[in-house]
């Protein structure tokens, strides 16, 4: 119910603020353990955007985000929560890693081409017996989702010591490097004169996450699916009226879902690490619901909560350099609080807002809704198990 | 394989399933009064840090377990004031809380000890030490019940002997109290419970702060039981194991104690053995950490004996008007 509650509100000023508590409470933990808040912030944005070095960084992480950001965001329209990002984002890189493996490809333009392929497909396989469990057997998808998180990792640590290990490849199990032909042109080989660094990892998927925004966007509000998911999502027994059916919808919103996340590694593997390593996601994943929750799921804010993200990511690791006993958990604090008050805290905000809102147009007050919170706009309010 | 390798293996199968008992009785009582918690392993790890670094600064262990449960039940508290007073989603919450837990303890850990996020290491009253039963040494020479007697039931530390103890008091709290009645109905239907003239949100701030207490003796037992000192994320998925075996057990305590035990034999086959060859296939160790979770989805599927979670799970509550 945002009866009380301009638009510009809802999807600007109350992200905004849910933003500035989650910061303002870090700066606490900072000073607590006696530290400058505002010099670990100054550090902090400098490190991110101050210079062609950091921004490299900055949107290399957003990319990342942008993917699985946009896969948390597809799964919300249909009132679904993917917890199993960072799983589906690890079998792609599995499936990129096969591609990239095992087919001679003549240029990075075509191996991207096939990366893409298979790390969605790989993704949305590894989203798929979690949404079949969810469509046919009314499993919870939350449950089986995180359980699926594990599964992955256990199974990329046995593919990667036992079937994929490249032998003499040191420590840490991985493959072995993949062709020169399919290594992805980075941003100072695009764009030399934009004063990139040589070694940025900012690479061309970066575009590939713009078309993706851009791709969401438009299934989403354009398309007849696109409809139907966010139909489900609003209301399932209106959607079957409809003659929706519950169990396609939500096989094929996880399936999109799973296949973004997957995405993530067309980045993470093809374009930076060029082979497969333990835990190419990183938590990629879990960052992806503070960002889809924070882009109130829709592309363009998912775009800008993952530059965020990306800065704030970029930015921690500056700030553990220059302030050692500042860690660089602490954006995983910023990261939480983020979640926490976007997502579980909102009518903490939100309702002292609204009764700010009602009493300043000075018209009788709307009914009390009973509704707990903006259920037309929070495709998640009610996960239903 | 003898007598003493099954009792090795037994022994270190039920120290590892203590820590899943006390998480998954945890969540036992949240989920009974409809409040879904992921958020068991983030509490477990924030208490692990907490009763590490109390028991360190003080050196004694049961100012730790207290510290323990102190940030546990904080960070329960801020999953009820998210989910019961602001009525937000418990799921995020709780994935919120895992991160927090995960991130401050490791700021703090560095701001304090500077190890990269570990605690000193523990020795002497600082951790539980293990507690021999009586007469365990002099019947040891008895064959077969000696030795299961002197290594396998005695010689644990208290925390494990609690976490067992748990088991029938939850059992008997929930099944066989008037707070136990009123707490599971109001899992399945607090209206009702509401109309009866009896406080939902009262009973939901009780069961979730239960909740809290028993996964900080989960993180206390980790750091300063099992393990002597807190590192970087030890609790290591260990909060989403005993989720799992919560659903294994359908949300009922011995049952809960029969799922802990098999998931901490798991984990203690894992850690024993590299490979285990079961009629001539080799199966890798990954699988056997997998296993929790693949027979979990199995259950999850209802194909083996369907799991039904409490009916109001999930569901924030909302007088009617």
């Amino acid at each position: 119910m945002t009866d009380g509650l301009p638009k510009w509100v809802d999807i600007a000023v109350i992200p905004l603020i849910n933003v500035l508590l989650a910061l303002i409470l870090s700066a606490l933990v900072v000073w607590m353990i006696g530290e400058d808040p505002v010099r670990a912030m100054t550090i902090l944005v400098n490190g991110a955007v101050g210079s062609a070095y950091g921004w490299g960084y900055t949107l290399f992480y957003a990319t990342n985000f942008v993917f699985t950001g946009l896969g948390v965001a597809v799964a919300f329209h249909a009132r679904l929560f993917n917890i199993g990002g960072e799983g589906q984002a690890a079998l792609g890189g599995l499936g990129v890693a096969l591609a990239m493996l095992y087919v001679p490809w003549p240029h990075w333009s075509l191996a991207l081409v096939g990366a893409t392929v298979a790390a969605a497909l790989f993704g949305a396989a590894w989203a798929a017996i979690p949404a079949y469990l969810q469509a046919k057997r009314g499993s919870h998808i939350v449950i089986t989702t995180i359980m699926f998180n594990f599964i992955a990792a256990a199974l990329m640590v046995y593919l990667l010591s036992r079937v994929l290990l490249v032998p003499g490849a040191g420590g840490s199990p991985e493959t072995a490097r993949f062709a020169e032909a399919t290594h992805l042109p980075n941003a100072f080989a695009l764009f030399p004169w934009m004063g990139w660094s040589r070694s940025t990892p900012l690479n061309v998927s970066f575009f590939l996450a713009l078309l993706a925004c851009v791709g969401v966007w438009v299934l989403i509000w354009r398309t007849r699916l696109g409809y139907e998911i966010r139909a489900f999502g609003h209301s399932e027994p209106a959607a079957i009226y409809a003659g929706i059916s519950p169990v396609r919808i939500t096989m094929i919103a996880m399936l999109i879902s799973g296949g973004l996340c997957g995405l993530m590694a067309t980045n993470a593997v093809l374009g930076e690490a060029e082979r497969l390593v333990i835990d190419p996601v990183q938590g990629a994943g879990f960052v992806g619901i503070a960002v889809a929750l924070m882009g109130r799921s829709h592309p363009f804010g998912v775009f800008l909560a993952a530059l965020l993200f990306g800065a704030l990511y970029q930015g921690g690791g500056e700030l553990q350099f220059e302030m050692p006993s500042v860690s660089r958990e602490l954006i995983l604090v910023i990261q939480a609080l983020v979640i926490l008050f976007t997502g579980a805290l909102d009518n903490m905000v939100r309702m002292p807002l609204e009764k700010v809102f009602v009493s300043a147009r000075r018209r009788p007050a709307p009914p009390e809704p009973t509704s707990p919170k903006g259920a037309d706009n929070d495709p998640i309010a009610k996960v239903e198990p | 394989m003898d007598l003493t390798t099954i009792i090795q293996i037994l022994d270190s199968s039920l120290r590892l399933a203590t820590p899943l008992l006390l998480a998954c009785l945890a969540g036992l009582f949240s989920e009974r009064a409809g409040i879904f918690d992921i958020g068991l392993e983030g509490k477990m790890l924030a208490a692990a840090f907490f009763s590490a670094g109390a028991a360190f600064a003080t050196g004694n262990a049961w100012i730790g377990l207290l510290a323990g449960i102190g940030a546990s039940m904080v960070l329960a508290a801020i999953h009820g004031v998210a989910s019961i007073t602001f009525r937000g989603n418990q799921l995020i919450s709780g994935v919120a809380i895992n991160f927090l837990a995960a991130g401050i303890t490791v700021v703090i850990g560095e701001a304090w000890f500077g190890l990269g996020g570990r605690t000193p290491a523990l020795a002497g009253d600082a951790r539980f030490g293990n507690i021999d039963l009586p007469f365990a040494r002099a019947l040891s020479d008895v064959p077969v019940l000696g030795p299961i007697y002197a290594d396998l039931i005695s010689g644990h530390s208290i925390l494990v002997y609690l976490a067992l103890a748990t088991v029938p008091v939850t059992w008997w709290v929930l099944f066989r109290t008037r707070f136990g009645l009123r707490l599971r109905a109001v899992g399945e239907n607090p209206a009702a419970v509401d109309t009866a003239g009896v406080s939902v949100v009262g009973l939901r701030y009780a069961a979730v702060m239960i909740c809290g207490l028993l996964c900080g003796i989960a993180g206390a037992h980790l750091a300063t039981a099992l393990g002597a000192g807190f590192v970087k994320d030890m609790s290591a998925g260990r909060g989403f194991i005993a989720l799992a075996a919560l659903i294994f057990a359908k949300w009922r305590p011995w049952y809960a104690l029969g799922a802990c035990l098999l998931f901490g034999l798991l984990e203690a086959l894992g850690n024993r053995y590299q490979n285990i060859d079961i009629g001539g296939f080799d199966v890798p160790t990954q699988f056997m950490q997998a296993l929790p979770y693949i027979l979990t989805v199995v259950i999850l599927a209802g194909f083996v004996g369907r799991a039904i979670p409490p009916r109001a799970g999930g569901e924030p509550y909302v007088k009617e008007r």
